[in-house]
C-alpha cells in the first residue's frame, strides 16, 4: 500500500475540520502564553485552503496539493504559524515532487523536509517549547517505524503519537522562542499551542490514510 | 536613486507611524509601510510585504526592519519567493524599529549604499561602532556618486579640530541632527563630534547637545579639514532655525 493524491487531499480536508473543531482549545492555549490568535489564524488559513483544493486540475500530485496549502497558509494566516506551517508544506512538496505515490520511506522524507523547513524558518531547537518539540520526535518515530518495515499508515501513526507526546512534554518547559519567551517561568505548566496544532495535523494524516 | 526602507510591523498604525516619523528626516527616500494583515488586523501579511519589497526597490536595494516574531518570518518567507538577483538586493536588519528606521532613513537620504544603510540601522542596537568614527568604506563614495572628494589641505598636514557653539534654541534635536549627519556622510573622512561618530545619527542625538553647548569637531585625517569646516559652518548657521 502507498498513499497518493487522494490521501493528500483527505489529509488537508481532515486537518481543516480538526482545526475548526479545536479552534477554541488552541485559542485558549495561546491566550495563556501568547497572543491568543493561534486557533483563529490556523482556522482562517485552512478554511481558505479548502476552496483552492477544488481548483487543482485532474492528475495533480501530492506535491501539487502541498504547494497550494503552503502558499495559501503563508498569505492568509497572519501570525507566525503561517510562514512556519507554510514553509513546512512547501519543503514537503519539494521532497515528494513528481511522485504520484508515496511509500513509507517517502513519508519519512516528507516529514523530515517539513520539520527542517520549520527549523530553517523559526530557528528553534528541541526544548524551546515550540512546534519543533512535536515535529522532531514525530520524524524520529516515523523513521524508526519505516526502518522496521512498517506500512504507510503505521509510519504516520507512529509520527502522530510521538507528536502528541511531544506536545504534552512542552508543558513543563520555559519558552525560548516566540511570544511566550517574554513570559519566562510563567509559561511553565502550559502546553505550546503550535506543538498541539502540529500534533492535530499529524493525527489527521493518519486518519486520511485508510 | 536611494536605498529604500520597508517597515514590517504587526500593526498597520505602527508601520505607518514609523514611515511618517522616519520620512520627516529623509526626503526623497522611499519608505514603505507593510503593517497588519490583509484585512487590517494585528499580524503580518505576506502579500503586503511582497508588494512592499517590489515597490520599495528602485534598483539600489531595500533595508527591511521589523517588530515582533512573525514579522521577520513573513519577511524571510517573502524573500524566499524572490529570484536570487532581487533577493541579493534586500537586507533584513535586526534593530529597534523606530530608532533603526530613523537612522537608516537618514543614511539612505545621504546616498549611502545598502550595506551602510543597514549598518546605520544596527547602530540603534547600541553596540557596534555607534560611538566610533566610521572609517571610509572602500568604493562607497563611487557607489553613491555624491561624496565630496576631500582635497588635501596644503597648510595643515596633521589632525584638525574646531569648536563651535550650538545656537539652536531646542538644541540638536532630530531634524538638525539628521541634516548634520547627512552632510557628514557626504565626506569620506572620519569626523567626530565630542568624540562620537559624526555619521551616526543615534550617536549624535545621544550626546544630548542643548542650546549653548560647545561642539568639538575633529578629524584625525589631514584631508578632513573641509569636512570639519563645512560641519562647523552648518552648526553656526543654526540649521535655519532661530
Amino acid at each position: 500500500m502507498t498513499v497518493g493524491t487522494d490521501w493528500a487531499l483527505a489529509w488537508i480536508r481532515r486537518t481543516a475540520d480538526v482545526i475548526a473543531e479545536h479552534r477554541v482549545e488552541l485559542i485558549t492555549l495561546d491566550r495563556e502564553i501568547g497572543d491568543g490568535d493561534h486557533g483563529e489564524n490556523l482556522d482562517r488559513g485552512f478554511s481558505a485552503v479548502l476552496p483552492k483544493l477544488e481548483t487543482l486540475p485532474d492528475g495533480s500530485t501530492p506535491s501539487d496539493v502541498f504547494k497550494v496549502v503552503a502558499t495559501t497558509l503563508i498569505s492568509t494566516v497572519g501570525g507566525a504559524s503561517g510562514p512556519l506551517f507554510g514553509t513546512a508544506f512547501l519543503k514537503a512538496a519539494g521532497a515528494v515532487s513528481g511522485r504520484e505515490e508515496i511509500d513509507s520511506a517517502g513519508l519519512v522524507e516528507l516529514l523530515t523536509a517539513a520539520r527542517d523547513g520549520i527549523v530553517l524558518r523559526g530557528k528553534a531547537d528541541v526544548g524551546d517549547k515550540t512546534m519543533i518539540d512535536a515535529w522532531s520526535p514525530a520524524v524520529e518515530a516515523g523513521a524508526a517505524a519505516a526502518e522496521s518495515g512498517a506500512d504507510e499508515r503505521t509510519v504516520l501513526d507512529a509520527a502522530a503519537a510521538a507528536a502528541e507526546a511531544g506536545a504534552v512534554a512542552t508543558e513543563p518547559l520555559v519558552a525560548h522562542k516566540g511570544r511566550a519567551s517574554y513570559l519566562g517561568e510563567r509559561a511553565v505548566g502550559h502546553r505550546d499551542p503550535g506543538a498541539q496544532s502540529s500534533a492535530l495535523i499529524l493525527r489527521a494524516a493518519v486518519e486520511a490514510a485508510t | 536613486m536611494t536605498v529604500g526602507i520597508l517597515i514590517v510591523s504587526h500593526s498597520e498604525k505602527i508601520a505607518e507611524g514609523v514611515v511618517e516619523l522616519a520620512g520627516q528626516m529623509a526626503a526623497g527616500v522611499t519608505i514603505t509601510a507593510a503593517g497588519g494583515t490583509d484585512d487590517g488586523r494585528i499580524g503580518t501579511s505576506f502579500d503586503r510585504v511582497t508588494t512592499g519589497l517590489a515597490s520599495t526597490d528602485s534598483g539600489d536595494g531595500v533595508v527591511v526592519l521589523y517588530d515582533l516574531g512573525s514579522a521577520v518570518l513573513t519577511a524571510e518567507t517573502a524573500l524566499d519567493f524572490l529570484d536570487d538577483e532581487a533577493k541579493a538586493r534586500i537586507e533584513i536588519v535586526d534593530a529597534p524599529l523606530v530608532e533603526g528606521a530613523v537612522a537608516a532613513a537618514v543614511a539612505a537620504a545621504s546616498g549611502s549604499p545598502r550595506g551602510e544603510v543597514a549598518a546605520a540601522a544596527r547602530t540603534a542596537n547600541g553596540e557596534s561602532t555607534a560611538g566610533e568614527p566610521t572609517a571610509p568604506v572602500e568604493g562607497s563614495g563611487a557607489a553613491s556618486g555624491e561624496r565630496i572628494a576631500d582635497v588635501r589641505a596644503s597648510e595643515a598636514d596633521e589632525p584638525y579640530e574646531r569648536s563651535v557653539v550650538l545656537v539652536n534654541r531646542d538644541g540638536l534635536h532630530a531634524r538638525p541632527a539628521a541634516e548634520f549627519v547627512k552632510l557628514a556622510s557626504r565626506h569620506a573622512v572620519p569626523v567626530t563630534v565630542n568624540g562620537k561618530d559624526a555619521k551616526s545619527l543615534l550617536a549624535i542625538m545621544g550626546l544630548g547637545l542643548t542650546a549653548g553647548s560647545t561642539v568639538r569637531l575633529s578629524t584625525p585625517d589631514p584631508t578632513g579639514r573641509p569636512a570639519v569646516d563645512a560641519l562647523a559652518e552648518l552648526i553656526e548657521s543654526g540649521f535655519g532655525e532661530t
